[in-house]
């Protein structure tokens, strides 16, 4: 590629022809703020906190830098006086009509705006004030609430629904100063075809949408003696969590996350992990016998809650691929509240469980139908990784100089192949580990096909003289293509795992946010995997089907995978939604 | 949240629905079809409600929202149909200081209708035009053809009535 060359605030750089002068600057060590800039997703160039100074010959002058490409000689001054002073009049301009609750916001801390706004030394957030539009907050969906009052109008979240997860339930509507983000008709949020997968709460740069908080009712159950509270934590959310307390990207916090969770005064601290070898159990079972049998093929694995809403609403006729398995959280909730309570004696009744999850769909999903195997919800309450770490912080428990602590058992019992579930291609690999092991009698570990952040990954192995494909993909718009393919009759594929968010649960809907100016150059899905694929090299078992406790639950409960019992309380049924339900 | 649904029932009929699926069948797979089947479907129906939008999006895989955000944007398309009484409201500049504003507002409160809609029995739609050319009558309004001039408040009611 033609190199050209640039200065900037002095410094020299060659850079690549179509290099942005946001992308330059990068590179030569200077950042230039962004609201509304999400590389590849939304190039819009339309909230100009990005203005910059740039001189092609005829002298300098603004120009949006997240999508201004540099010229050979450009000069470019990222921080003049001039570029300052537009910066903060333009944020001064956001937040005349912000609804400027900072210290009742749950984004204090970490919103995008405040942060600038102290940056560039805003004195008076109040000097361009003057009429305001006032928005009811749109508390309708299961997962989240959107409150327009203080959003900033950048469209982040409208871009990551309509291209990353090929959804577009929400846009902007009307124009000029009455124009807001919200779905058809103002229908609300929980009214329209939406999925819960909560990537619009994961980019927006502010408060305006959130996950709805249940911390307060699962204090209170801990804090009620007649409760046995157990908790579970999904795979991602340990690869996740550390980020809340000022730890990079890609920092384990498994050891220090069981521990807070044993301050925080849950009476047993489980892992969604051992749930995860259960599902692979079912899951291998179910593929082998409609791959032998008959059965309708391809699998599409079925983890992901807002990927099989997706299916529901928009691919209703090929919802007989997805397993029935149910997903991790709901067979350990099912399982802690019928084989585990049985055991320990418990009435089902008193047993609160939390699940804490990297995923807000999973608050959707606790309220699905035909996920209460003990005649009880299997799961109480879903938390989000973001909002355990709110837990802690107000518990007081310094996070970072905990102890390393270990799950309880039996069901914090787990293997490498329950812990990767958290990364896009993670359940094939499990899944395949022990669907090979079951026809040929070998142990394989590593399967570096269907890993990496790749949009569609294929590969086929043979196995026992048969050849398997299978396809992993992850991000809705992605899965879209492989689902067309199958409707069309053009998928020779025999197994496929989807996940709704791209890179699979570790950068699921429900984990910290990260500022987009450190997204659009770190790719957070490949350091958060590395965690989960670290734990499964160090692990011991790295097979589902060589769990002590699986093998237990199995022999005490189950009988064995498929069975009539497993069938009763780890399996589920769908349901055929509209895409426009008018 | 309140529901921009219309609350007008839809009278569509099947040719109307046949004659805007030929629309789409012939644009959809053109760059930048949506302003012209939107033209279209306002053309057959006279404004664009949540049936005709649905349809439009199941028949073009183009989200709901998409067409809802470009329907608010200009100020062409409607959502809501006209009335059999349609009510005008001159808002230009001599009405309005001799207080047509106030009768606009009256009338919204009366009919329980914004500017732009229909009342739910398709009777009345209300909206504000500019001047129509009769300010020595200042504040005036019509009802279709009718036209009603040096008004106050008061007088909202008996128009009304007159046509209810």
């Amino acid at each position: 590629m033609e190199n050209i060359t640039v200065k900037i605030n002095g410094v020299e750089l060659e850079v690549p022809k179509g290099t942005t002068v946001l992308e330059a600057a990068h590179m030569a060590g200077f950042e230039i703020p962004t609201l509304c800039y999400m590389k590849e997703i939304n190039e819009i160039g339309a909230c100009r906190i990005c203005v910059t100074e740039v001189n092609e010959g005829r002298g300098f002058r603004l120009v949006a830098g997240c999508v201004y490409p540099c010229s050979n000689n450009m000069e470019i001054l990222t921080s003049s006086p001039k570029v300052i002073e537009s910066r903060k009049r333009t944020l001064e301009l956001i937040l005349s009509t912000h609804d400027r609750k900072c210290l009742s916001c749950v984004r204090s801390g970490n919103c995008e705006l405040q942060k600038l706004a102290k940056d560039y030394g805003v004195e008076d957030a109040t000097v361009y004030d003057g009429v305001k539009n006032e928005y009811e907050v749109d508390n309708s969906a299961p997962h989240m609430y959107r409150d327009n009052n203080k959003c900033i109008l950048c469209r982040r979240c409208v871009a990551v629904c309509a291209k990353t997860q090929g959804i577009g339930v929400i846009g902007a509507n009307e124009r000029g100063f009455k124009t807001y983000i919200g779905s058809a008709f103002d229908m609300g949020l929980g009214e329209t075809s939406c999925v819960s997968c909560g990537q619009c709460i994961a980019v927006c740069p502010v408060g305006a949408l959130s996950e709805k908080d249940y911390t307060k009712e699962v204090m209170a159950a801990i804090a009620d003696p007649e409760k046995t509270v157990l908790v579970q934590t999904a795979p991602a959310v340990r690869a996740g969590l550390g980020e809340c307390f000022g730890n990079p990207i890609g920092t384990n916090a498994e050891g220090k996350m069981a521990a807070a969770l044993r301050r925080l005064g849950f009476d047993k601290v489980f892992d969604t992990d051992f749930a995860a070898d259960l599902t692979i159990m079912e899951e291998a079972n179910e593929f082998l016998d409609r791959f032998t049998n008959g059965g309708t093929l391809p699998l599409i694995t079925s983890c992901s809650p807002g990927w099989v809403k997706f299916c529901e609403h928009y691919y209703p006729d090929l919802l007989d691929h997805i397993s029935t398995c149910k997903s991790p959280q709901q067979m350990f909730g099912a399982t802690a509240k019928t084989y585990w309570a049985q055991k320990m004696g418990i009435d089902p009744k008193n047993i609160v469980m939390v699940s804490i999850m990297p995923c807000t769909a999973k608050k959707f999903e606790i309220g699905r139908p035909d996920q209460s195997a003990a005649g009880v919800p299997d799961v109480d309450y879903a938390l989000t990784t973001r909002e355990l770490g709110r837990m802690i912080e107000r518990a007081g428990i310094l996070f970072n100089s905990l102890p390393d602590e270990k799950f309880d058992d039996p069901l914090g019992i787990s293997t490498g192949a329950g812990v990767i579930f958290g990364a896009t291609g993670g359940v094939m690999e499990a899944a395949l580990r022990t669907a090979v092991y079951t026809l040929t009698g070998e142990n394989v570990t590593d399967l570096p096909e269907v890993r990496g952040t790749k949009a569609i990954k294929e590969a086929t192995y043979n196995v026992a003289g048969n050849d398997v494909k299978v396809i992993v993909t992850s991000g809705l718009a992605n899965a879209r293509k492989v689902l067309d393919d199958i409707r069309a009759g053009k998928c020779d594929a025999q197994f496929i795992e989807i996940m709704a968010c791209p890179g699979g649960c570790v950068n699921g809907g429900g984990q910290p946010q990260v500022p987009m100016g450190v997204r659009n150059f770190v790719d957070i899905r490949e350091e958060r995997a590395k965690v989960l694929y670290n734990l499964d090299k160090s692990m011991p078992l790295r097979q589902s089907h060589e769990n002590p406790a699986i093998k237990k639950v199995y022999e005490e409960f189950f009988e064995k995978p498929g069975s009539h019992k497993a069938h009763e309380v780890l399996h589920t049924s769908y349901i055929k939604r509209k895409v426009n339900e008018i | 949240m309140n529901s921009a649904k219309s609350t007008v029932p839809f009278k569509g009929t099947p040719e109307q629905e046949a004659e805007l699926l030929k629309v789409i069948e012939e644009k959809k797979n053109d760059k930048g079809s949506l302003m012209p089947i939107l033209q279209k479907a306002q053309e057959i129906y006279g404004y664009l409600p949540i049936e005709v939008q649905a349809l439009i999006s199941d028949n073009t895989g183009i989200p709901l929202e998409k067409i809802y955000g470009v329907v608010t944007f200009y100020a062409q398309f409607s959502l809501y149909p006209k009335g059999e009484y349609t009510i005008s409201v001159c808002l230009g500049t001599a009405c309005y200081v001799k207080g047509s504003g106030d009768i606009y507002n009256k009338l919204q409160e009366k009919l329980g209708i914004g500017g732009g809609e229909c009342t739910p029995d398709g009777k009345f739609s209300l909206d504000a035009c500019r001047c129509i050319g009769a300010c020595g009558l200042a504040p005036v309004l019509t009802v279709n053809e009718d036209v009603y001039g040096r008004l106050t408040v008061d007088d909202v009611d008996k128009i009304i009535e007159k046509y209810a």
